[in-house]
């Protein structure tokens, strides 16, 4: 508008203006409200110190993590048709989009795919981005678990899904619906071809996600305090008109009640998820530990003297 | 007394006066039956008026109509010797979705669907067509059973949704639906899915992943509801006339999406104003969906669904 507006205020403003946190200093964690050193947090594979909340990562340090070395590589995604439905709400869903592209800084959408070594194993990973409009399941997403699917059979890798997601894209309309059979697709493609699919529920994982292949796992991992279910809890209170449960939806409450197999800390994840596949790709130990056949019955024979 | 729908009032005030009419006598110079068969075309260019545009909200409307035939109705119509078969194996029967075996054109086949019930009493037993996790265990065991005896399946989808509750969700609802839909597109029988009134997202899907898709002229399919989709995308409930716009849940969106195979018509003015006649339809649509699967062998019907299901989403409107 003017010199005023333009240069002198936001100076006073900055001048007056309460000192804020510097970003990348300092992060508050969600749960318990503790300030976390963000240096020590990063260590901390963003779990919180003081309560152990798991915070949300994103795909880039969620792969880092779960590789040896943090190395991996990521693979191009096939293009899909942007906005197939035309759809508007108070904006429209091109807009969002791009505004959600160019924070995540590219043309992605709310998957990553790569591939890399889990205990010295290929494995191929996919992990979704909760930040890129909430993780939420367009065809994008869907073509993104196929391919994850077929590079794990063209390298005979086990596949290893991390949801993070509230659910379909509603701006996708019955074409984000039906990536719940189409994802059950790629899923039956790893298990056609004998190798693990391994699914690490992570916060949150509700709605169509869960409802397909999220809850498809030959082995189900959960992070602990996520929240799971396919109703969010909000419909389900206006539904019943009761308060819910302590701990609904959590991942503790579906250990409980037996729809996953473990909940594992961040800090123990790496290693659960390399013995798990190990068990399932290596089925006789590494050659250098196999017994000698001599030294085997004598000592089998020694045994019941004991 | 019919149900009317909102924006039929000109059609009930109409039909209110010919049905007033009817009861008198002729008075005078004016001919009572002129005068019905006046206001009887009158209302009929009405209804026919209203009904060939409808918006995508009176769809809505029209899809969730009380008097809309439902899962019963065209199985008593359609189904010889229907058998319900009852229970998860696991832990309840869930009347929301009722399956069994029966004869459909004197071939046995399994038939499952949502039932939503016809009156009170009906629609709280059944859960107003709300499946609860058993209600997919249920659906998918008899999926395994029609697999095993090389039996064609027939799904009726008519639901809001999956229900949404303590006890669904501490029973693994979202699983029961994985597995469903896992199930749809795993057997090696054909799989013909017909949505007749309320396809409502997951709960919907996990009945109709199949090799065949019908859906009924005013029947709707969509990721969620209008009412959900205004008060999360628009913070109010009161955009669901938008959202039904923009979600184009609509069988003739629907078809030019590829999600739909073929739509089935209903009568004028809906399915509710003549059922036997949209019962009978329906019945031709599945007969002619199911006959060219019927030469196909168990591989086949699952690459064919495979196919259909991976080809869908390659292009927008």
């Amino acid at each position: 508008m003017s010199w005023l507006t333009n240069f002198v205020l936001p100076k006073i403003r900055a001048v007056v203006a309460k000192k804020e946190v510097p970003d990348n200093l300092w992060d508050k964690c969600p749960h318990c409200g503790q300030m976390l050193f963000h240096r020590e947090l990063e260590a901390n594979l963003y779990v919180c110190h003081a309560c152990g909340h798991h915070l949300r990562l994103s795909p880039q340090r969620r792969l880092a993590m779960l590789f040896d070395d943090g190395a991996f590589t990521r693979i191009e995604l096939p293009k899909t048709p942007a906005d197939p439905l035309k759809f508007r709400d108070r904006k429209r869903y091109a807009e969002r989009l791009k505004e959600a592209q160019a924070k995540n800084g590219g043309n992605g959408d709310a998957i990553w795919v790569a591939h890399g070594q889990i205990g010295g194993i290929a494995a191929v990973v996919a992990a979704f981005d909760f930040g890129f409009m909430g993780g939420s399941m367009g065809i994008a997403v869907g073509e993104g678990l196929l391919a994850a699917a077929r590079l794990a059979v063209l390298q005979e890798a086990p596949l290893i899904v991390v949801p993070a997601s509230g659910g379909a894209r509603m701006q996708e309309g019955i074409l984000s619906l039906i990536q719940m059979p189409r994802t059950v697709l790629a899923v039956e493609e790893v298990k056609a071809a004998g190798l693990p699919y391994i699914v690490i529920l992570t916060d949150p994982t509700t709605g169509g996600v869960s409802a397909s292949f999220a809850m498809l796992g030959d082995i189900t991992i959960a992070e602990p305090g996520a929240v799971i279910g396919f109703a969010g809890a909000r419909v389900i209170e206006e539904t019943i008109r009761e308060k819910l449960p302590d701990g609904f939806q959590r991942a503790e409450y579906l250990l409980e009640h037996g729809m996953v197999d473990l909940v594992v800390r961040r800090a123990e994840l790496r290693q659960t998820l390399a013995r798990l596949i190990a068990f399932l790709r290596q089925k006789t130990p590494p050659a250098e530990i196999v017994p000698l056949p001599g030294r085997g019955e004598a000592d089998a024979a020694a045994a019941p003297a004991d | 007394m019919r149900h009317f729908l909102d924006f039929e009032k000109g059609i009930a005030e109409l039909e209110g006066q010919i049905e007033a009419m009817r009861h008198l006598s002729n008075v005078g110079d004016i001919n009572i039956a002129d005068e019905v068969a006046r206001l009887e075309a009158k209302a009929g260019r009405l209804l026919r008026q209203t009904y060939a545009k409808l918006s995508p909200w009176q769809k809505v409307q029209v899809a969730r109509h009380p008097e809309r035939p439902h899962f019963s109705d065209y199985v008593a119509a359609l189904i010889t010797e229907f058998t319900p078969l009852a229970g998860d194996r696991a832990f309840a029967e869930d009347r929301a979705i009722i399956g069994g075996l029966g004869r459909f054109r004197g071939r046995s086949v399994v038939v499952i669907g949502h039932e939503k019930g016809a009156d009170t009493e009906a629609r709280v037993r059944h859960n107003f067509g709300m499946a609860k996790p058993e209600g997919y265990r249920k659906a998918r065991r008899l999926m395994e059973l029609a697999d095993r005896f090389g039996l064609p399946v027939l799904t009726l989808v008519d639901t809001a949704g999956a229900y949404p509750g303590v006890d669904a969700e501490a029973r693994g609802q979202a699983e029961a639906i994985a597995r469903a839909i896992e199930a749809c597109l795993r057997i090696r029988v054909p799989l013909v899915a017909a949505i007749i009134g309320e396809g409502g997202s997951g709960g919907a899907i996990a009945l109709a992943s199949g090799n065949a898709v019908l859906m009924l002229e005013h029947a709707i399919y969509s990721v969620i509801s209008p009412e959900g989709c205004s008060s999360i995308l628009w913070r109010s409930a009161d955009n669901a006339q938008d959202a039904a716009e923009a979600l184009r849940l609509t069988a003739q969106d629907l078809m030019k999406l590829g999600v739909v195979d073929a739509v089935v018509p209903e009568p004028l003015g809906g399915a509710h104003r003549r059922r036997e006649e949209t019962i009978a339809a329906l019945g031709t649509a599945l007969e002619a969906a199911l006959e060219p699967l019927l030469a196909l062998d168990g591989p086949a019907l699952v690459a064919q669904r495979r196919q259909k299901f991976l080809e869908m989403g390659k292009h927008g409107l």
